[in-house]
């Protein structure tokens, strides 16, 4: 299995000739002394601008880690532990301010500098590699590239390395980086609860029992949380699909008349920026709103009572999903071969079991991807919650409240209460379930196997 | 034709049940479509509502007035909603820029090129887009702060920043669009002589207006929409707010007294122009799921 998707991965059309092994193997001195010189391949056969360029970014790289790197990678293993306030200073006659450590960055100082070496690494190895084939071409006699043709290969067979410079360093520096930081984060004791604000340690895996064991006032929280986010989750991605999809096949009956006019009055709804509708739609369902006020004649809790405020968010989530589904699924349903239902008129079945045995199994091959995503989606919906109730109502003396899901919750724990370690921990637990149910699934679809189908 | 009785009865009572069925149908839609809709015409009518506060006892407001849209613009003392607009204009009008290039490029690679760690780039871009986004943001703000780019004029760095930096991820609906525009195509300029980014300029790119408008706008409307990051972002920093914030503060304990009528006439002046752009965006990205050349 694992040879077979190797040969997947890697068609023969990649050459393989240029590996450091080989440059190990075959180099010649020149070659070998790039291993540590990086460049020196390169200048060697008369590539200077390259092989000064790699040599320069060598230099950097070495003096940002006698300056920076190690003394930096050095502290990670203990975060810090000088304290701040005075100390007398050497002459014994002063008392001076000392600025002590000050872990959260002395962790992401650390990070940074091992996502610079790891950096690194993968750009000398590209040097060693570019070494050994300047020195494989020049043996066989075949043309070495210059500096200028160097540049017009970017833009011709290396044009991805160009094209993705750019895109991967935002990647890694404002998703992939930050991550590794936070993930860090839920194996230390950064929060506030017994004053770790400035100087933390690594704890291990200690948050993660807390976090999922029953008898802590964390754990508690935790499974009521993680129950309550499936509940909804489950909820809010099979109720918006299925009603969606009625209202679609609804507006595309023969015998509806205006099937534009319906459809953009429900679209208009979704247009409009969705933390502006959720906030008019909590303001009309809050105590002083309209709703309350002008229309029923008592009072109905639908943001203070536990019960309540579960349905009030559910059914407001079907209020901005139905018209996405309606939106996805109507270019779908008028692909659904005609015959299908013609037999099964002809067979005596009528609308629900047509619904039932035809529409429903179509759309769900078809469609299968997309309700993973949505699931994805609405474990990790932010907005919905966070402006109609903020998780409220919350049990008094605790972090999370009865609407909250984990996202929000996590939010909660980080911004609000700066629990920063059990944060990070919740995010990997939702992360570990919602990568869970995709793979699954998306190994399953033949979008992901069959990707290049149609080309 | 010729119809017995019989035939024709069962002809009327046919259409006298499918002419039942409709009108049941065109209630419940019109049903529908008030719920849906009230929303967004109550939002209006209250725009102009002249009573003040925020505690409503009646749909229709007593007396209408203009000044709404008026205190909007000219009482710029503690929420300056012009400057928030201008704030939310400058960033998104880059971070429409950056990201349209990070997007389609990245989509460009994914779709036509063929090297080593495409496979690898498509999987962890899947994997990372499992993690809560929020997740991060607490480390996000902190990098941005040893940085330094958190105080001042340069929170608006630091939001373009976050906003275009990870957008290169967002590549699947356009290298789905670019998977059929045919390979011939791109053959075809191999042998004339073209290199691969003359093809993605001259060839791919002028086949794609669909799935480039529909990038395009929704990278223009990122900024517009989201509250939460740049509320971490700017905290305090009144000055650097987007209209998100801004409008979510309208509504807080403070501010809701003298701004809800506000607040209302606000989210009305930026839902339109959203909402069009939103429609806009369906158009095109139904256009370009149907595909670049078109038997």
């Amino acid at each position: 299995m694992k040879k077979k998707k190797k040969a997947l991965n890697a068609p023969s059309e990649f050459s393989k000739d240029y590996t450091v092994s080989k440059a190990l193997a075959k180099g010649d001195i020149f070659t070998k002394l790039s291993f540590l010189i990086m460049g020196l391949g390169n200048i060697v056969r008369k590539q200077f601008i390259k092989g000064l360029l790699f040599l320069a970014v060598e230099i950097g790289f070495i003096y940002f880690m006698v300056t920076y790197g190690i003394s930096n990678i050095s502290m990670l293993p203990s975060l810090g532990g000088r304290e701040a306030g005075y100390v007398l200073d050497p002459t014994g006659q002063f008392m001076t301010y000392v600025e002590g450590d000050d872990s959260k960055l002395v962790l992401l100082y650390g990070v940074v500098s091992i996502v610079i070496c790891i950096a690194f690494f993968l750009f000398w190895r590209e040097t060693v590699k570019s070494a050994y084939m300047a020195q494989v071409l020049r043996k066989k006699g075949k043309h070495v590239n210059n500096f200028f043709e160097d540049i017009k290969d970017l833009f011709n067979s290396n044009l991805h390395k160009l094209l993705l410079a750019l895109p991967i360093t935002g990647v890694v520096a404002f998703t992939i980086l930050p991550l590794i930081y936070m993930i860090s984060m839920a194996f230390t004791n950064y929060t506030k609860i017994g004053g770790h604000l400035q100087l933390f340690n690594w704890v291990g895996l200690d948050n993660f029992f807390d976090v999922v064991s029953l008898k802590g006032d964390i754990g508690k929280q935790f499974w009521a949380v993680a129950g309550w986010t499936i509940v909804w989750a489950i909820l809010a991605t099979f109720l918006n699909y299925i009603l969606g999809m009625l209202l679609a096949i609804i507006i595309n009956r023969k015998g509806t008349r205006l099937k534009g006019m319906w459809r953009f009055l429900f679209i208009l709804s979704i247009a409009i920026p969705q933390f502006v509708s959720l906030l008019i739609i909590r303001t009309m369902l809050g105590p002083n709103g309209p709703v309350n006020n002008a229309i029923l004649s008592e009072p109905v809790p639908f943001f203070t009572n536990a019960t309540y405020a579960r349905i009030t968010v559910i059914v407001v989530n079907l209020w901005v999903g139905i018209p996405y589904t309606m939106l996805q699924v109507t270019g779908i349903l008028q692909n659904i071969p005609a015959d299908l239902y013609e037999a099964a008129r002809v067979d005596g079945a009528n609308a629900i079991t047509t619904f039932f045995k035809i529409t429903l199994p179509y759309m769900l091959f078809v469609t299968g991807p997309y309700l993973v995503s949505t699931f994805t989606g609405n474990v990790n919906n932010f907005n919905v919650i966070y402006l109609l109730t903020g998780g409220d109502p919350r049990p008094v003396g605790s972090t999370a409240g009865k609407t909250d899901l984990l996202v929000t919750w996590l939010f909660k724990l980080t911004i609000n209460e700066q629990r920063y370690n059990v944060g990070a921990v919740i995010g990997i637990m939702t992360f570990i379930v919602l990568s869970i149910v995709s793979i699954i699934t998306y190994r399953n679809t033949n979008a992901y196997k069959d990707e290049e189908g149609f080309q | 034709m010729k119809k017995n009785s019989s035939e024709a009865v069962q002809y009327t009572s046919a259409k006298l049940k499918r002419l039942v069925m409709d009108i049941i149908t065109h209630i419940f839609l019109t049903v529908l479509a008030i719920i849906w809709i009230a929303p967004v015409v109550w939002v209006i009518i209250t725009s102009f509502r002249g009573e003040k506060g925020d505690f409503i006892d009646r749909i229709i407001p007593n007396s209408f007035t203009i000044n709404n849209y008026k205190k909007l613009f000219t009482d710029t003392g503690t929420l300056n909603f012009p400057r928030m607009f201008m704030n939310t204009l400058i960033i998104s009008v880059i971070v429409c820029l950056i990201s349209s290039f990070f997007v389609l490029s990245v989509a460009f690679c994914m779709s036509r090129l063929r090297f080593k760690t495409r496979r690898t780039f498509m999987n962890i871009c899947m994997i990372l887009g499992l993690f809560p986004g929020f997740m991060s943001m607490v480390a996000v703000y902190f990098i941005l702060k040893a940085l330094g780019l958190t105080e001042g004029g340069l929170i608006k760095v630091a939001l373009i920043l976050v906003y275009s930096g990870g957008s290169g991820m967002g590549f699947y609906i356009a290298k789905g669009f670019f998977d059929t525009i045919p390979k011939s195509l791109d053959e075809a300029a191999c042998i004339d002589g073209a290199t691969k980014f003359q093809v993605f300029t001259k060839v791919i790119i002028p086949l794609s207006k669909p799935i480039i408008v529909y990038t395009v706008l929704t990278a223009f409307m990122g900024p517009w929409l989201d509250f939460i990051f740049a509320k971490v972002i700017c905290l305090t920093n009144i000055k650097e707010y987007t209209v998100a914030i801004g409008l979510w503060n309208m509504l807080e304990k403070e501010y809701v007294y003298q701004w809800f009528n506000s607040f209302c006439a606000g989210a009305v002046l930026i839902s339109i122009p959203i909402s069009i752009i939103f429609i806009l965006m369906q158009k095109f990205y139904q256009d370009g799921m149907s595909g670049a050349v078109k038997g």
